[in-house]
């Protein structure tokens, strides 16, 4: 009988894959809604590029937390058969796309972690994880290439792209500590080796970060007031209307394969 | 980026008495079946032929992503979701290099890009329908791209050499999305009773449009002659129509779904597959502006375009910085 949606095991493994399959494909989805309107043909192109990448990382994640799960789903499952309180993606990347500005300033602050935290995690004890880093850092790297040089030329172009720049670096700012959390579950697989210690990639994403923005003659901001509850599911508003969107047919059409 | 013009020839306006040896020789090369490069000499009227059916294909592909896009949030699964980005990606791709063909003619991709925005420029009338379910996106490959790939293969021999290039890149591409369309098109065929209805939906709204794709009838096609004698088309309107039409019967049958037409039926005699009367009067209002969605995808357009703006300013005041730091340095 096919169901509304799906109650998930709460292992420390799985739950920490399937929140960084969601981070992928949140942040991918948010670059799918780009297509057919970007400024100009060739960042249609770069947004559908790094979407394509962050979906393809969130669909190895999801392969990988099946297998560890063992319940008999599927990636599909896992995306769209959950609601907002079962996802546990970072603030940081369903906030919407507002202007280019804001992408990329998102995309900016996200790949300058997840870049080194792929990097980090090719040497996860975990095969399959240290595996899909492998893959996932090479196009990080070039999303963390490509988002920078446009936090750049946005920053030091024009008064208004510096005016927007600011504004969106702004307004990103408080979810960005969020990434450096860990929770108890996660402490047991840090000391296996399997995740990361983020807190050790900080001060590598301050220093991404402060070059950057000297650069695009932005300025850090000076409040320190970080946003938290994505990982346990205590998300902004927009999470559920891009999950409405995104599960429709699911939704609609219970146990249809398509 | 958006560029500047490149290779912008100065407006020499049409002379009236083009080197009559030269268009001799023009068109002995033709007829050898030599390729026609951008430097050599050319007629204006091959040369104005050309940059508008380029650019009106350019500009049919960027337009087109706009019905698919409107499905890339709502895809069903994953996988659905990364073929159809990495499609739509493709369809921009096919825009960027038919651009860049059309500019080889001496016409910039900002003035060519403005003549979409303002009107002037047409696109193909087949994107100005909504995709309104999920076979729609089924449709259209099977469908749209089906008509475009049997359009385009003959262009992969057209005499301009930058043209019938971009044609064979983009028609390898085309038959994968062609393959993908169908294959959606399988899966809902064979799926739910629900799935069912909604491919055969699909194909009754799309079926007729896409046999308009093909232009008007013979007899009434304006552009055709002279384009046959300089071997940018190959096949008639008609004729390429007809290749859809036998090409497609057989697939709806393998799909089970039956096609909108009471009059289809096999001519023994010939083996073509006979159609109905088309709606010309349809297609007649949809390239005056009057389809369902035309104003929505020019719009959207446009909306890009403006939105966009500061961000292309932005870029090229940066540049224009760093190239007054390399001077003063």
């Amino acid at each position: 009988m096919p169901v509304a949606s799906i109650s998930v095991s709460d292992t420390p493994l799985l739950r920490y894959t399937l929140r960084r399959a969601d981070d992928a494909l949140i942040l991918g989805h948010r670059l799918s809604e780009w297509c057919g309107h970007a400024p100009m043909l060739e960042e249609d192109m770069a947004l559908a590029n790094m979407g394509l990448d962050l979906i393809g990382q969130a669909r190895s994640l999801y392969a990988y937390a099946a297998r560890v799960e063992a319940a008999g789903r599927d990636e599909d499952a896992y995306a769209y058969l959950r609601d907002v309180r079962g996802y546990g993606n970072l603030l940081l990347v369903e906030q919407p796309n507002g202007d280019f500005a804001q992408t990329m300033l998102r995309q900016f602050l996200y790949s300058a972690f997840i870049d080194p935290w792929w990097r980090a995690m090719m040497d996860s004890t975990d095969a399959t994880l240290a595996a899909i880093a492998a893959k996932a850092e090479k196009e990080s790297a070039y999303h963390l290439r490509h988002a920078s040089e446009w936090v750049v030329r946005l920053g030091d172009g024009t008064q208004e792209s510096h005016r927007r720049a600011q504004a969106a670096l702004d307004a990103l700012w408080p979810f960005t500590g969020e990434m450096f959390e860990v929770d108890p579950s996660e402490r047991e697989l840090i000391a296996e080796g399997v995740a990361i210690e983020p807190e050790s990639l900080r001060a590598g994403w301050c220093e991404t970060v402060a070059s950057v923005l000297a650069q695009a003659t932005l300025a850090v901001p000076q409040n320190d007031w970080m946003q938290k509850g994505g990982r346990n599911g205590h998300h902004t508003e927009h999470l559920g209307h891009l999950l409405s969107e995104l599960q429709y047919l699911q939704r609609s059409f219970p146990g249809a394969v398509w | 980026m958006y560029t500047q013009a490149l290779n912008i020839r100065p407006d020499s306006g049409e002379r009236q008495l083009e080197d009559a040896d030269l268009t001799v020789r023009f068109q002995a090369r033709i007829d050898a079946e030599e390729r026609i490069e951008p430097n050599d000499w050319m007629p204006a009227a091959y040369r104005r032929t050309l940059t508008r059916q380029i650019s009106q294909h350019a500009h049919s592909e960027i337009v087109g992503m706009l019905p698919e896009g409107n499905w890339l949030t709502r895809a069903p699964s994953l996988r659905r979701k990364a073929a159809l980005l990495a499609k739509v990606q493709d369809e921009c791709g096919h825009g960027l290099y038919l651009y860049a063909a059309a500019e080889t003619l001496g016409s910039s991709r900002e003035e060519l890009v403005d003549q979409l925005l303002s009107g002037k420029a047409k696109y193909s009338s087949i994107f100005n329908y909504p995709t309104l379910t999920w076979a729609d996106i089924g449709a259209i490959g099977w469908l749209v791209d089906g008509a475009a790939i049997m359009n385009q293969i003959p262009l992969c021999r057209c005499s301009y050499g930058p043209y019938a290039r971009a044609m064979i890149r983009v028609c390898k591409e085309e038959s994968f999305h062609q393959r993908q369309g169908y294959e959606i098109m399988l899966t809902l065929s064979r799926g739910t009773p629900e799935q069912k209805d909604m491919a055969q939906d699909a194909l009754n709204r799309w079926w007729w449009p896409c046999l308009m794709m093909f232009g008007p009838p013979d007899a009434a096609s304006l552009h055709s002659d002279t384009s046959t004698l300089w071997k940018i088309k190959r096949f008639s309107n008609d004729e390429l129509r007809q290749k859809f039409v036998d090409a497609t019967v057989p697939q709806a049958r393998i799909l089970g779904l039956s096609l909108p037409d009471p009059e289809l039926r096999l001519d023994e005699e010939t083996g073509h597959w006979r159609y109905g009367e088309i709606d010309w009067n349809e297609f007649k209002q949809v390239i005056a502006g009057n389809g369902p969605c035309n104003r929505e995808r020019l719009a959207a357009r446009r909306k890009a375009h403006d939105e966009g703006e500061w961000v292309r300013e932005a870029a090229l005041a940066y540049a224009q910085k760093q190239r007054d730091k390399a001077l003063a340095a």
